[in-house]
């Protein structure tokens, strides 16, 4: 099968910010994405999830420069205030256009 | 009534107890949880209760009954956000967005504390002795804390920051601004307040007629109400002991705040209730509502536009601190002082 290379770009954040973070993937050129409700608890170790549920985790896959510049806006707005993470890994896909 | 016996009376309803048997579920490490979409079903179903009875109550009502009352209940919400702030602030030395985070809390009111409240006054006065109006109060009294209070902080950060900018040469990025529409917009579209407000619209709409096709499902006074209020008051106990592990990072001065600040808050409602004309009932259900600090509404809006306020403070001060003490304590206070004020 004929496969290209994308990037996953992976954002575990409280549930919260589900909202906002949709709209700056949209902003930043993303098709599509998955989210999942997740659980568990980072460096900030801040139990808020009883009231403000528990964290979400969404899943999108673009190109290698659309996932850098969502990064660099998780670095500017996000990262220092809100329990969020965000990691890369490449992947393969087939029908790339689908993601681009 | 002495005050033992009005306690006593409070302590032994099956609310209250399920509120303590959630502590000692945490305490003792119980693996009992409730589960997380009944809890929002439960919260859902006792605020469109409540804004359902009260709309169908606010139906009879004369509106110029209730223009006193309403005016009193504007000011309260603006009044202890201030306090509690400036209190935080320099008496507690907290940072500009915790004694903010905290006093958006202060200043709300909370849901689940006007219901036992009312039901205490009930099982001493009767069904008569609370306005019929009280629930709407209860809308009025949700959002100005919490606006306040945001601006306080958001103000009072921008300022800070504008002084950093001159001396330090890394000020921290400072947040998106979000605009005030955006978080108008967050407060009035909170679940809390749309299901109030739904409720009440509904309730105004059907009257007392319409309301007796959904009564026994609905109505405050019967068993299913007290039923679900006694399962979420088991939840909000598991709740309050997981936070009680935090108080040791609260500190002594959060502690005293949780306690004090209540009894200010809602001693000054009850008299500024009296003030208004209400009697001994609704004025100690309007303090209670004063002293009262919100859990549902104030959480995410403090988390999306101040998060730089440590919600371990706020969460465990509101939850851990302020809702079991006017549980148990507070609300026999209020009605003691109500009773002194009007002179019964």
């Amino acid at each position: 099968m004929n496969t290209h290379p994308l990037t996953l770009l992976t954002i575990v954040s409280e549930t919260l910010l589900k909202e906002r973070l949709i709209h700056e993937l949209r902003e930043a050129g993303a098709k599509g994405f998955t989210i999942t409700e997740v659980s568990g608890e980072g460096s900030r170790q801040r139990r808020v999830s009883e009231i403000l549920g528990e964290n979400i985790k969404i899943e999108v896959i673009v190109k290698p420069e659309i996932a850098d510049k969502i990064l660099s806006v998780l670095q500017k707005q996000f990262f220092p205030r809100y329990a969020v993470v965000a990691y890369l890994s490449e992947v393969q896909v087939v029908r790339e256009e689908k993601y681009i | 009534m002495t005050f033992l016996q009005s306690f006593q009376s409070n302590i032994c309803s099956p609310m209250i107890l399920a509120f303590a048997f959630g502590i000692i579920c945490r305490l003792i490490k119980s693996e009992l949880t409730i589960p997380r979409d009944l809890y929002s079903s439960l919260s859902i179903y006792l605020l469109l209760a409540l804004g359902l009875k009260g709309g169908v109550e606010l139906s009879q009502v004369e509106w110029r009954d209730l223009f006193l009352p309403a005016a009193v209940t504007i000011l309260l919400g603006c009044i202890t956000p201030v306090s509690s702030y400036l209190t935080l602030r320099y008496l507690g030395k907290f940072s500009i967005a915790d004694a903010a985070g905290i006093a958006a809390h202060y200043g709300s009111v909370s849901a689940v504390t006007f219901i036992p409240a009312e039901k205490f006054v009930f099982a001493n006065l009767g069904e008569q002795s609370v306005a019929p109006y009280m629930p709407t109060l209860l809308t009025l009294l949700e959002i100005p804390g919490i606006q306040i209070a945001l601006a306080i902080g958001v103000v009072g950060l921008a300022k800070s920051r504008a002084l950093q900018e001159t001396g330090l040469a890394d000020p921290q990025e400072p947040s998106p601004s979000r605009s005030m529409g955006a978080i108008w917009h967050e407060l009035l579209t909170a679940r809390s307040m749309v299901l109030l407000v739904g409720g009440m619209i509904i309730g105004l709409i059907i009257g007392y007629d319409g309301f007796t096709s959904v009564k026994p499902f609905f109505d405050k006074g019967d068993w299913m109400f007290k039923g679900a209020l006694t399962i979420f008051l088991l939840e909000m106990g598991l709740v309050a002991g997981t936070r009680l592990s935090d108080l040791k990072h609260a500190g002594a001065f959060l502690i005293a705040f949780g306690i004090a600040m209540p009894i200010l808050h809602g001693a000054l409602g009850v008299y500024l209730g009296t003030l208004a004309g209400l009697g001994v009932g609704s004025s100690t259900v309007l303090g209670t509502m004063a002293a009262s600090a919100s859990y549902i509404a104030a959480p995410p809006a403090v988390r999306m536009t101040l998060p730089e306020a440590n919600p371990t403070y706020y969460l465990t001060a509101a939850l851990a601190i302020t809702f079991p003490f006017n549980l148990l304590l507070g609300i026999p206070i209020y009605f003691r002082i109500a009773s002194a004020l009007v002179g019964q």
